[in-house]
């Protein structure tokens, strides 16, 4: 894979209002303090997710990265949060964000096409047939579409959730260690699938695999029990390889982040 | 994962259990000397349960038809209120401490009440084959609801599902194994309500022949119905064991689980 060429035109630097007339999805800003039974979790917290790019949310386990995650998806947190959660185009960021989590979350008892066409059937809105097939053979299950997820390997009941979350066509994905549960040969394989399929939209990736950060992300928020501590990435269109020399320099910064 | 599917070994299993039985039974009358009119042969009452076989298949008919009579309204009956329940929370605080505390009631307790209101008549043993199988139907489908995997609802409030939507095509479906565990219950519970409600006051039904022979000393006939209600009772946990097989295979949540 060839980086130095394949730069896409963001920019991280300029205010994010100048994205949006190009059609780009908007970028998201949450900044407040949350707190747990009185506790407060985190104070004065500022994270911006990069309109139409990925923005990785790197920290150990039980941090609050994934708390983080669930108070922009509008999900159930168990704690109180005091700030806002604004969207660059002013529009309101509920109802336009698309979920998707370490467990694959397939109904078991539905195939894999009716999976995928869960949303609209939620909603009972019309099916649109053709792009269900369409998104199914892009994550390559056109032989599956009607099997069940209990005949599916974790690789590709993990590809069928993306293909769902695809299918919900919103402009904010949210991915909550989607990959984390899967071999690492399979892991690589869903993480190039996943950057090339969520091209031009808001990605949030919240992960505790700093190299799966650096592959993806082209800004990386490096969580620790006391602050973020942001990093931005040299932009690349697809997945970096990490012995990328853009990437090599900045890797124990961001590991001395995670363990301040 | 239990099932119920015979397969030849357990069908030899089943039938070596029997015929164990049956040669203990025998031996017990053998070596005991025991009145026939307390205890009798095996032989004897398969020869009742032969001679009469027409007279005792009437009486098993009708308690057949109460018990899925029975059956099929009271796990109606359960499924409606456990879902009118998770709809609404107001309900759910009204109705649940009633429910609850009608279950110190002995329903055995109501068959005279019953039979009083609706008679001498299928009715009244049908109304006592609900009442025993509705609470189990109830509270392990209303628990099952309760219930539904966190991720699921994430998903289905990230999709902006509406409240109903979530119910039927998420909370639900995934409720099947608990509600299926529910029914099974209710195929082992019913006949005993069904018998009940005929000893209390009837002219049909395995339990008013029982009691029938009981009185006359017809002890052979008393034990080739007890018979014929074993096999019913089975039979009818049978099918149901394998209609809830299937729904539990839908459901796709017994092999992970």
């Amino acid at each position: 894979m060839s980086l130095e060429s394949d730069h896409i035109h963001f920019a991280s630097d300029q205010p994010i209002h100048m994205n949006t007339q190009r059609g780009l999805p908007p970028g998201i800003r949450l900044c407040g303090a949350f707190s747990y039974d009185e506790r407060p979790l985190f104070s004065d917290l500022e994270l911006e997710l990069l309109p139409g790019a990925w923005t990785c949310l790197l920290g150990s386990s039980g941090i609050g990265k994934s708390t983080l995650l669930r108070l922009i998806a509008g999900l159930e947190t168990g704690g109180s949060f005091a700030g806002s959660i604004s969207a660059s185009d002013n529009k309101p960021v509920d109802g336009r964000v698309a979920y998707m989590a370490q467990s694959d979350l397939l109904l078991p008892w539905l195939t894999v096409r009716q999976n995928v066409a869960l949303g609209a059937s939620l909603r009972r809105e019309s099916q649109d047939h053709s792009k269900i097939d369409r998104l199914i053979s892009e994550v390559g299950l056109e032989d599956y579409a009607s099997s069940k997820p209990g005949e599916l390997s974790g690789g590709m009941r993990q590809r069928c959730a993306l293909a769902r979350t695809l299918m919900e066509d919103t402009p904010l994905i949210l991915l909550d260690e989607p990959f984390s549960a899967l071999d690492p040969v399979t892991r690589r394989q869903m993480q190039a699938l996943a950057s090339s399929t969520l091209q031009n939209r808001t990605v949030l990736l919240v992960t505790h695999d700093l190299a799966e950060a650096l592959r993806l992300g082209n800004r990386v928020y490096a969580m620790n029990q006391y602050q973020l501590q942001r990093f931005d990435l040299p932009p690349c269109r697809s997945m970096r390889e990490l012995d990328d020399a853009s990437v090599m320099d900045i890797q124990p910064q961001i590991f001395s982040a995670l363990n301040a | 994962m239990r099932s119920d599917k015979l397969s030849l070994i357990k069908v030899w299993e089943i039938t070596f259990a029997g015929l164990f039985m049956i040669l203990v039974w025998q031996a017990v009358v053998w070596i005991t000397q025991v009145e026939s009119f307390i205890l009798p042969a095996p032989l004897a009452v398969a020869v009742a349960l032969f001679d009469q076989f027409d007279l005792i298949w009437h009486h098993a008919i009708i308690t057949a038809i109460e018990v899925i009579a029975g059956l099929a309204l009271g796990i109606s009956a359960g499924i409606l209120t456990a879902l009118n329940l998770t709809m609404s929370e107001r309900g759910r605080k009204l109705i649940m401490p009633a429910l609850v505390m009608s279950q110190t009631i002995p329903v055995f307790a109501l068959a005279p009440l019953l039979t009083l209101w609706l008679g001498y008549g299928l009715a009244s043993k049908i109304a006592m084959a609900v009442l025993i199988v509705y609470f189990p139907v109830t509270s392990t489908f209303l628990d099952g609801l309760a219930n539904t995997p966190k991720g699921y609802l994430d998903l289905a409030h990230a999709m902006r599902s509406p409240n109903r939507s979530t119910l039927m095509q998420i909370r639900v479906p995934a409720a099947v194994p608990s509600l299926t565990s529910g029914i099974r219950l209710a195929a082992v519970y019913a006949p005993i309500g069904a018998v009940i409600g005929e000893w209390v006051g009837a002219s049909n039904g395995l339990g008013y022949l029982m009691l029938l022979a009981n009185g006359r000393v017809k002890v052979d006939l008393m034990f080739a119905a007890l018979v014929a209600l074993c096999i019913l009772t089975v039979t009818i946990r049978g099918m149901v064991g394998m209609l809830c097989n299937r729904a539990e295979k839908w459901s796709g949540l017994t092999e992970r689980n």
